[in-house]
């Protein structure tokens, strides 16, 4: 049992490692194989965990110890239980898929072998991340996982949109970062652990202000790694990352280990309503604003990116809610369908030679029938038609908004589930239906490799029935989560919303359709409106963040570099060294070789040692005398 | 008038500063030698007088010790001034500035 979680968690560091030795030389098709195969190997130990919790059995086993100075405690210690063996099948299976559909994708990119360390990388830091007991270990990895983030967004380092956005990423993270530190000071502070069973059952006995200055430190931390409003930017240009990664760090894992926070300290939130309500309010926002930014926006991993900003929304929703086991869930579905879309949109980007505008695609489906009917599937999924994954977590979702008697949240909510069904099919309609419009740029696309296909297929069929293994999944969850089943009293109320739901999706999907299913022409007159151009443009916040964060800070940083580095802390340096060089400059003159001058200088040290030691002679014979005239100054 | 010790010593000061001055201003590398010599000398004669001021033979069993190790370093010098005369056909000491850093 042991073992099995030691193989879990360490498989993807060995895989790591092993591609890491050949980083230097050319592709070698070992260094992919290998780690995938490792990942495959941890998959079957999760699987395996998670049979063994599904019997009822949880273990949580200590390393060996990290830190321990006075009170302080810190062992590597890691838990398995319903949440984070739920995790781990997420993190693995995904990953294990990505790795494969990687082997094919990177195919022809010189750096092969390095993508591989660090994806592998990734998925270390994320295990960590989740099997962690305790605060810290999810720190290690939550910063494990922003560093390969960054190395991976920041892949095509040659690029400077890469870097750039590489950059962003992780600082906008570790500027949450710093919250989420702070809240686990303060848990330490005030309960003398970071151990979660410990500190959570020490929490009850805190008094409220300090569990809400807790929840509300550790959400920004969440807040920053799951993307949410006012630290959303970041993700939208991290898509400049190879798609492999876009699908595994920022849809399908990394980005929802702000979840997985919240969901791990549902204790803590539990005791803070408050807080929770905010949360959920603020995930509503982000749910309906990151959708609306998806639809106008020309570029296609960037609406998949807003997209996923959505989700986390309604993730966030349930779980400010209370509904933790439904965020939970959303989780795990989100995670197979939109890794899933990511993973076809890939296809797509490598059939279009990189080509993004789907306005520029058009009728693929004839081309790339395996892309089709799974990124249709994904979608569909998204869109949360009956009977797909979709469907049963955001109606949870929807359900406990209405149950718990939050009906802005809820109208927010359904309104975001239409603007989602539109966005989603604008994409499959723009890419896969209609004219050929790729014909004019001279591409000939061509259908990903086979075994792509046939890696992404599991993510197809676990997207089309995650739902039913929804009660299999409560009663496992909630024996960890608080187990509130979101029952709508009135059983007309219940049909009238779920088919209305169904039907104002389904309204979405089909006037996406119409608008974008013929031809395509360019709308110039409504792009001049007022909102097409706030939606463009993503409500002007990365425009001001640029103007009024990036830009001052710079301007001050130059001020600073200018005024204070240069004129007073490189001046004190430099004055340091350049007394000691004109020193040596005007000594050197004594260096002159000639014996008359040596003599000369000879005879003034003679001349000054001899004054010294009369001056020494007479301070000694005349001590008593000084020492009571030092005295009598004194007093 | 009797001479006492004190002349001796001033003596000794007025030849070592004349030596002294001597080192510092002379070029030529013989005039060099000499002013040596006087420097060497003053203290002898310092050595001298406070020897037979303490009735103590030390100081002047020291001034012929320095005599000697003086006649042995002119006789050095003046060989090596020999050599480098026949070598560069001067010996000023301006022009000595091998060691010029």
């Amino acid at each position: 049992m042991e073992m099995l979680l030691y193989i879990a968690l360490f498989s993807p560091l060995v895989g790591s490692l092993f591609a890491a030795l050949f980083t230097a030389q050319k592709k070698t098709l070992i260094a992919g194989v290998v780690p995938s195969a490792l990942l495959f190997t941890s998959f079957v130990a999760s699987t395996l965990l998670l049979i063994q919790v599904l019997q009822g059995n949880t273990i949580n086993v200590e390393l060996m110890t990290w830190m321990a100075t006075g009170n302080l405690y810190i062992p590597f210690g890691f838990v398995i239980d319903q949440i984070s063996v739920t995790m781990m099948m997420v993190v693995t299976l995904v990953s294990t898929i990505v790795h494969i559909y990687s082997i094919g994708y990177m195919d022809h990119d010189k750096s092969f072998n390095r993508f591989f360390s660090w994806l592998s990388a990734f998925v270390f830091s994320m295990m960590v991340l989740v099997m962690s007991d305790n605060f810290a270990g999810l720190f290690i990895g939550w910063e494990g996982v922003g560093l390969c983030s960054w190395a991976l967004i920041g892949f095509w380092y040659h690029k400077e949109s890469a870097t750039w956005a590489a950059n962003e990423a992780f600082i906008m993270n570790r500027i949450a970062d710093l919250g989420m530190l702070i809240g686990i000071f303060l848990v330490y502070w005030n309960t003398g652990t970071l151990q979660y069973a410990e500190a959570f059952a020490i929490m009850p006995t805190l008094d409220n202000s300090t569990l809400t200055m807790i929840g509300i430190f550790l959400f920004i931390g969440a807040m920053g790694k799951s993307a949410q409003f006012p630290l959303h930017t970041w993700l939208a240009d991290a898509m400049e990352g190879p798609t492999p990664v876009s699908a595994l760090i920022h849809a399908a894992t990394m980005v929802t280990a702000g979840v997985y926070l919240i969901v791990r300290s549902n204790e803590l939130y539990d005791l803070i309503p408050n807080v929770g309500l905010f949360i959920a309010s603020l995930g509503a926002f982000v749910a309906m604003f990151a959708a609306s930014m998806a639809l106008v926006n020309r570029d296609m991993k960037r609406i998949i990116a807003y997209s996923t900003l959505s989700q986390l929304g309604y993730m966030f929703a349930a779980a400010g809610l209370g509904a933790y086991w439904v965020a939970l869930f959303h989780l795990v579905a989100h995670a197979f369908f939109k890794a899933l879309l990511f993973l076809g949109a890939g296809n797509v980007m490598h059939a279009m030679s990189d080509e993004l505008d789907p306005f520029k695609m058009g009728g693929l489906r004839k081309v790339m029938k395996g892309t089709f009917i799974m990124m249709t599937l994904a979608s569909v999924a998204l869109a949360g038609l009956f009977p797909l994954a979709g469907f049963f977590s955001k109606d949870l979702i929807l359900e406990a908004a209405f149950a718990e008697h939050h009906f802005i949240i809820y109208s927010v909510l359904l309104f975001t589930a239409g603007l989602t069904a539109f966005y989603s099919f604008r994409l499959v309609a723009l890419i896969f239906h209609g004219e050929e419009r790729y014909k004019i740029f001279g591409i000939h696309p061509h259908e990903a490799y086979k075994f792509m296909l046939v890696a992404m297929s599991p993510l197809a069929i676990l997207a089309v029935i995650a739902g039913s293994l929804k009660m299999t999944y409560f009663e496992m969850v909630t024996n960890l989560l608080p187990a509130t089943e979101y029952h709508i009293h009135s059983h007309t109320t219940y049909w009238i919303m779920t088919i209305g739901t169904q039907l104002f999706v389904g309204l979405a999907i089909a006037f996406a359709y119409k608008k974008y299913i013929g031809k395509v022409k360019e709308d110039k007159e409504f792009e001049k409106r007022f909102c097409y151009k706030v939606l463009f443009n993503q409500y002007y916040i990365p425009h001001f963040y640029d103007e009024y964060i990036v830009k001052p800070y710079r301007e001050l940083s130059y001020i600073f570099w200018k005024q204070i580095d240069l004129k007073i802390v490189d001046a004190t340096v430099d004055f340091i060294g350049t007394s000691l060089y004109k020193t040596g400059e005007v000594t050197r003159g004594v260096q002159n070789g000639n014996l008359s001058t040596m003599l000369k200088w000879m005879v003034a040290g003679l001349a000054v040692l001899l004054v010294l030691a009369a001056m020494f002679t007479l301070v000694a014979t005349n001590a008593d005398f000084l020492l009571s005239v030092y005295h009598d100054l004194g007093a | 008038m009797e001479i006492t010790l004190t002349h001796y010593l001033v003596l000794s000061t007025i030849l070592f500063s004349i030596g002294l001055v001597g080192i510092m201003r002379r070029k030529n590398l013989l005039m060099l030698f000499f002013a040596t010599e006087i420097l060497l000398n003053a203290v002898n004669v310092g050595l001298a007088a406070i020897s037979h001021y303490y009735n103590d033979l030390t100081g002047q069993l020291f001034a012929f010790f320095i005599i000697a190790i003086a006649a042995s370093e002119i006789a050095v010098g003046l060989g090596l001034l020999i050599v480098w005369y026949k070598r560069t056909g001067s010996i000023d000491l301006d022009t000595l500035t091998s060691m010029k850093g």
